[in-house]
């Protein structure tokens, strides 16, 4: 490959008819166009509520080809909930002020990350977060960093995002819920800042997280927030 | 590794077609029934059929303004029966140029197998269509032929601009076609073979060198060479014409040249075309 890539896990399988003919998508690109409206709605989704701001900041390839491709207009319409087939991303910006939502784009290096990697500053009437995430072919995409938690998000399965305190037990009490809940964990993957200090737990599951198990993940212990994401279409 | 030869021998074996081939396998793959593969593949070719009459209707512009319109001045001049090579040729021209208009414009495509090769598949099927005046059934029946051979071309090379160049996406989709077309006009499990193997080979080489990084210079108009590229080949194939290096062969040769090749050929939009003096023109003009 002549793209640097970082980690080893961009490459996209293809093993379906519907890999091979497919996604319906709005053009003209999988990577930055069709990727970039999902990297948006996964963004939205980690805020968890409608978010009012957004700085988007372009790295490599978004930021030089980004305007061709309607890289920023499709990153809009995935902050507003849109799917990739959504006859209306073009107007995406003009739904975005109707509905409220001030975006600004940036361009910035970002470091040795993927060639096409976009960075959210995401501010909702609650909530904020930082969120990295790469569009790494065809349309898929990877959630790089939360915060200051590198994470490994790929929006193909029910995730639940866990900021916890690091100490003995949590993740046990957590894996031990969803045991009971019989809701079986497909990976799982555990970050810290430092030793006993704020810890992220991403948990990718094979069955869909409900309200009730979240309710009553959040009422563990040593749990400071927790979140539920689902898959994206 | 799979091979398509395997599929062609068991297609024969059976009695079967190769998109029965490829029903039965992806049955077990996605474990969904045949009616609800049917139904999702539905869905890919309505959408498909629009993108046609939407880029024929000439409305599309894309953004930096060097794509659209085309389409239809193939489609009038088709219409006003003055074509150099004859009405189904001059339709699938126009058809896939159509939807690779959609797509630079923003409009909704079905990626086939890429956004940049989305033209090719749709131009060629629903030039059939109009030959053969074929049902629903038989044209769900032969993207699932050009699917199973895409599933094969991504196991042995990839079907990525980025990894293999241009002939990895239109030469992917011209070979796709290349075997629906066939299928699709009767000819054998073998003959679908030969029509993909001698699409792909017209295609070996061919490097992905857009403009400005866009998918609109020269993705657009390869669509329609292409789609002839493929038409071309299912008629040697179904007249009997066999490809002498066989398909997989050809897909594996795909990869390697694919290898060889330089970065600057790869979609990196730093050689071929992409740098002329009106490529780079072009790119300071609108970036």
């Amino acid at each position: 490959m002549c793209l640097r890539f970082i980690g080893g896990d961009g490459t996209v399988s293809k093993s379906n008819v519907f890999d091979l003919l497919g996604p319906i998508m709005v053009g003209p690109s999988s990577s930055h166009t069709a990727g970039a409206v999902r990297l948006g709605t996964m963004a939205r989704k980690i805020l968890g509520e409608e978010p009012l701001e957004g700085i988007v900041t372009l790295h490599g390839s978004f930021a030089e080809t980004g305007k061709g491709h309607g890289t920023d207009v499709a990153l809009i319409a995935g902050l507003l909930g849109m799917a990739p087939d959504d006859e209306r991303i073009p107007d995406a910006p003009e739904i975005a002020k109707e509905r409220g939502l001030k975006v600004r784009f940036e361009k910035a290096d970002l470091g040795d990350v993927h060639p096409n990697t976009v960075k959210f500053d995401l501010t909702g009437p609650k909530e904020r977060v930082e969120i990295i995430g790469s569009s790494i072919g065809g349309g898929a995409i990877l959630i790089r960093q939360i915060n200051n938690f590198r994470v490994g998000i790929n929006g193909d399965y029910p995730t639940l995002v866990i900021l916890h305190q690091d100490l003995p037990g949590v993740v046990a009490q957590v894996t031990l819920l969803l045991a009971t809940a019989q809701i079986n964990i497909a990976t799982m993957r555990v970050s810290r800042e430092k030793k006993g200090a704020q810890a992220l737990m991403v948990l990718e599951t094979d069955q869909k997280i409900d309200e009730a198990v979240l309710d009553l993940t959040r009422r563990l212990p040593s749990i400071k927030q927790a979140l539920a994401i689902e898959p994206l279409e | 590794m799979r091979a398509y030869e395997d599929w062609v021998v068991e297609a024969e074996t059976k009695g079967l077609k190769i998109s029965s081939i490829v029903l039965q396998n992806q049955i077990e793959e996605l474990e969904l029934s045949e009616e609800a593969l049917f139904e999702r593949m539905g869905k890919n070719l309505k959408v498909m059929r629009e993108s046609v009459k939407i880029g024929l209707s000439g409305k599309r512009r894309s953004a930096s303004g060097l794509v659209g319109g085309d389409a239809a001045k193939v489609e009038e001049r088709r219409k006003s029966g003055t074509t150099l090579i004859g009405g189904p040729m001059s339709g699938a021209i126009a058809k896939a140029l159509a939807v690779a208009e959609v797509n630079a414009s923003m409009g909704r495509i079905v990626a086939a197998p890429t956004a940049g090769s989305c033209g090719v598949l749709p131009a060629v099927l629903f030039t059939l269509e109009e030959i053969f005046h074929s049902g629903e059934e038989e044209l769900l029946s032969a993207l699932f032929t050009a699917a199973g051979l895409g599933i094969i071309i991504t196991e042995r090379a990839n079907v990525s601009g980025a990894e293999g160049g241009c002939q990895a996406e239109i030469g992917s989709a011209a070979a796709m076609s290349a075997a629906a077309a066939v299928e699709l006009a009767g000819g054998s499990p073998r003959q679908t073979a030969h029509g993909a193997a001698i699409a792909l080979k017209s295609m070996l080489g061919l490097v992905c060198d857009p403009v400005a990084g866009l998918v609109e210079v020269p993705c657009v108009k390869r669509n329609a060479t292409g789609a002839m590229i493929a038409l071309t080949a299912a008629e040697m194939a179904l007249a009997g014409v066999k490809s002498a290096i066989p398909i997989d062969e050809v897909i594996d040769t795909m990869a390697e040249i694919g290898h060889q090749m330089s970065c600057s050929l790869k979609e990196t939009a730093q050689g071929g075309l992409a740098v002329t003096p009106t490529g780079r023109k072009i790119r300071a003009d609108f970036l």
